[in-house]
């Protein structure tokens, strides 16, 4: 059948609800990859226009203007510049709100500059008659010269019509809708005699931008001594943007009417409380009691629920299939290494869904604003709020939220202090050691131990996130210059589609980005757990029979063999070899093998464990990890392996350490070098080391 | 007497007149903050910085430092 397939670009200022159209668009046909070689997410979906069209639309970053500041809003500029780009739109949908149609409409103008057909999405036309406005769509389409949709992503409105206006592309204007050249007539004239054949609004882009377009060279137009100075070029974009908004502020005019008395301002009541003095702060810090409230308890019963049903996976496997290496492999190394994954996502979907409601809803600018100036006092800036949380989900998508500061220092001061706070990954390892070393009681018989436990380790690693700020802030002599500017967007109550879209998207890159990680490593384990070099490997079963014949030892002759293979094999070497470094910490050599192992990704180190202990343990009946580690015994003490300074000593080294590689290579990857990364890894594993070293000499 | 936008009080609506290109960011003009264009101080942030502008119908935070630059003319009602 040949069907033909259109390329649609969806363009937009940030908090238009550009995401809603195009999740209106695609519903659940969408994919998010990356460009190539930066970490931007590049959303694609494809929708069904009519029974022979089909479209594939491009979700490209929200950004006020085609002036970039940013990497994200650099993808915009380098596509429409590009001709010869493979995602180049066939058309460009510019989705706008309504109530913020006047500062929309500035990047409209623009994307109008660069002759692609056009379509003007006017978005929350459910808004209007709350809002008192009214619009006059005819004369807004001639004089913006374009094709208008009114669209309620709210309400579903709309879609169809833009469906047909995207099908219909060929009779929209490729004409701009005003001459931007007059700012300097003398100037832009010659530049077009100069270059004939190029469009007037990109070599000024060119110009303007410290960025290559496509097949022209930023070079080429520089030879030409068009380039003026920075201040110059200022002064010009300044007088282009007023020129715009002139003539937005014209047509807007005729074709925008706003009766104030029919408004009605939830926005200023609203913004009286959340951004108060005193009850501003007492809800934020509500909401984040809430946050680790649903981290910490109400994702433990899908959590445990599913620990359990990998145990018994794990045992119905052992026991059903034919025995062999296959089996093996399949009972110790796959199935808890999947289950190390799984029982992620609930903790991961939570905190998405909450940082997702919470901007959706337009209450983290109110964070940003009420924190400003107590992050600035560290060198943070309120925008530094944002990434801090997401840490708590996971520091690479974090790291990367920091993008939008716009001060470099500021914005450095905040990658390299991100890792610090508590990631989703690190809570594994304390739900479990917390588990085994802190008993079950309730203090004053409301607050639970463990609870609290797990509360101060947050706190530590938000401490010590805010702590290192102000040194850095003391020591880092960057120059740049600083500003803040944030849109403070209008309360809007969440859409489910895009909250929940936007959970399972984030959840799924978590398990399938560390998901691979993970279970490759399970299965090396278990290999390296299960061979050996050398005959002791091989004759453990001889060594241990003689050796309880000689009443050398004593127990069950399969804990035993298996314990023994297990001190024998590439990994008990390995461990060993590593055991003088760790053993001031506490740890023996299966842990130590857990810490290492556990750079790859902090879950790691529950799962590694389990690895271990199942590749040590031979009885049959299904074992959860945490009994498995409650029953390691410490051949020299007789004590518990997991006694409380060992404990205590690892949950204050994993509060600290440098957590993956991921958050190395993120961070290399945002600062664009390696000294950064690698003074974040010295610093946090050697104060981790020392902590940790600190607190077991004190506690043994 | 000429006053900055950092110096106008909350409620009070007032004219852009002029203020230093070079130390604005070009994202604020964007966002419609251009001389003759009126803003509104809707939020001063408890600790008396950032401060919650509507300016030309855009509804931003900026900086008391960013405001200090921005020489301004008080709308009387």
């Amino acid at each position: 059948m040949s069907t033909s397939t259109l390329k649609v670009a969806l363009i937009g200022n940030p908090n238009t609800g550009k995401t809603s159209v195009f999740n209106q668009l695609t519903g659940l046909n969408q994919k998010v990859g990356n460009y190539p070689g930066i970490t931007v997410d590049k959303k694609q979906g494809v929708s069904k226009l009519s029974p022979s069209v089909k479209a594939t639309i491009l979700d490209l970053p929200g950004t006020y203007s085609l002036n970039a500041s940013s990497l994200d809003e650099n993808v915009v500029i380098e596509l429409l510049m590009n001709k010869n780009d493979k995602d180049f739109p066939d058309v460009a949908v510019v989705v706008t709100e309504v109530e913020n149609l006047k500062r929309n409409l500035l990047l409209f103008t623009q994307i109008k500059d660069l002759e692609i057909p056009t379509i003007l999405v006017i978005n929350m036309s459910d808004r209007m008659e709350q809002k008192g406005i009214t619009l006059d769509i005819p004369y807004l389409e001639k004089e913006l010269k374009t094709k208008i949709a009114l669209v309620s992503s709210r309400k579903k409105t709309g879609i169809e019509n833009l469906k047909n206006l995207i099908i219909n592309y060929k009779e929209l204007s490729t004409e701009p809708c005003l001459n931007a050249s007059e700012i300097d007539p003398d100037y832009f004239n010659n530049l077009r005699h100069t270059f004939p054949n190029q469009l007037l609004y990109k070599l000024w882009l060119v110009i303007t931008q410290d960025v290559n377009f496509g097949n022209l060279h930023r070079n080429e137009v520089s030879i030409q001594s068009f380039v003026k100075s920075e201040a110059e070029l200022k002064r010009l974009q300044q007088k282009e943007t007023i020129k715009r908004y002139q003539f937005i502020n014209d047509v807007l005019k005729v074709g925008y009417t706003v009766n104030r008395e029919a408004a009605t301002d939830i926005r200023a009541r609203l913004d009286r409380v959340l951004t108060h003095k005193f009850f501003g702060y007492i809800i934020f810090f509500g909401i984040l009691l809430l946050i680790f409230q649903s981290i910490f308890s109400w994702s433990s019963i899908p959590m445990d629920f599913i620990d359990e049903s990998f145990a018994s996976l794990s045992a119905y496997a052992a026991e059903n299939l034919p025995p062999g290496l296959l089996t093996d492999l399949i009972s110790e190394g796959i199935i808890p290494g999947l289950g190390g994954i799984i029982i992620f996502i609930p903790q991961i979907a939570f905190l998405f869904l909450f940082i997702s409601i919470l901007e959706e809803s337009g209450y983290m600018s109110r964070v940003v604003f009420l924190m400003d100036k107590i992050m600035r006092r560290f060198g943070l800036s309120g925008k530094s709020v944002v990434p801090l949380i997401s840490g708590t989900a996971c520091a690479i998508p974090a790291i990367m939220a920091a993008r939008n500061i716009e001060s470099w220092k500021e914005r450095l001061i905040t990658i390299l202090v991100t890792p610090f706070t508590t990631c989703s990954a690190r809570l594994p390892v304390y739900a479990i050691l917390i588990s085994l070393i802190i008993p079950e009681k309730h203090l004053l018989g409301i607050f639970n131990l463990q609870g609290l436990t797990l509360m101060t380790l947050y706190l530590l690693g938000f401490g010590m996130a805010i702590f290192s700020a102000y040194i850095l802030n003391k020591i880092l002599k960057v120059k740049g210059k600083s500003y803040f500017v944030i849109e403070m967007p209008d309360y809007k109550v969440p859409l489910f589609k895009n909250v929940a879209l936007n959970v399972i998207e984030k959840t799924k890159a978590f398990v399938f980005g560390a998901g691979k990680i993970i279970l490759a490593l399970s299965v090396i384990l278990w290999f390296l757990g299960s061979h050996g070099p050398g005959g002791n490997f091989k004759n453990a079963e001889q060594i241990i029979e003689q050796e309880l014949a000689q009443n050398k030892i004593s127990g069950e002759k399969e804990d035993l063999v298996a314990s023994y293979k297990l001190e024998n094999s590439y990994i008990g070497i390995i461990g060993k070899s590593i055991e003088p470094v760790i053993r001031p910490l506490g740890y023996d050599w299966k842990i130590g093998i857990a810490v290492v192992t556990s750079f790859a990704a902090r879950e790691v180190f529950v799962g590694t464990l389990a690895t271990i202990y199942s590749v040590g343990s031979h009885s049959e009946e299904e074992t959860t990890i945490k009994n498995r580690m409650n029953a390691e015994i410490n051949p020299i003490t007789g004590g518990k392996v997991f006694n409380l300074a060992t404990g205590v000593s690892l949950l204050l080294f994993y509060a600290f350490a440098m957590q993956c590689i991921s958050t190395l290579a993120i961070t290399k990857k945002e600062t664009n070098s390696w000294k950064w990364p690698m003074i974040q890894l010295v610093f946090m594993s050697g104060f981790a080391y020392v902590v940790s070293l600190v607190a077991y000499q004190i506690l043994q | 007497m000429k006053i900055t936008l950092a110096q106008i009080k909350k409620g009070q609506k007032a004219l852009i007149n002029d203020f230093n290109v070079d130390v604005i960011p070009l994202k604020l003009l964007e966002m419609g903050c251009l001389p003759g264009n009126t803003v509104e101080l809707l939020q001063v942030a408890p600790l008396g910085d950032p401060l919650y502008i509507n300016v030309n119908d855009s509804h931003v935070a900026i900086r008391l430092e960013t405001a200090r630059q921005i020489e301004v003319e008080i709308i009387k009602e």
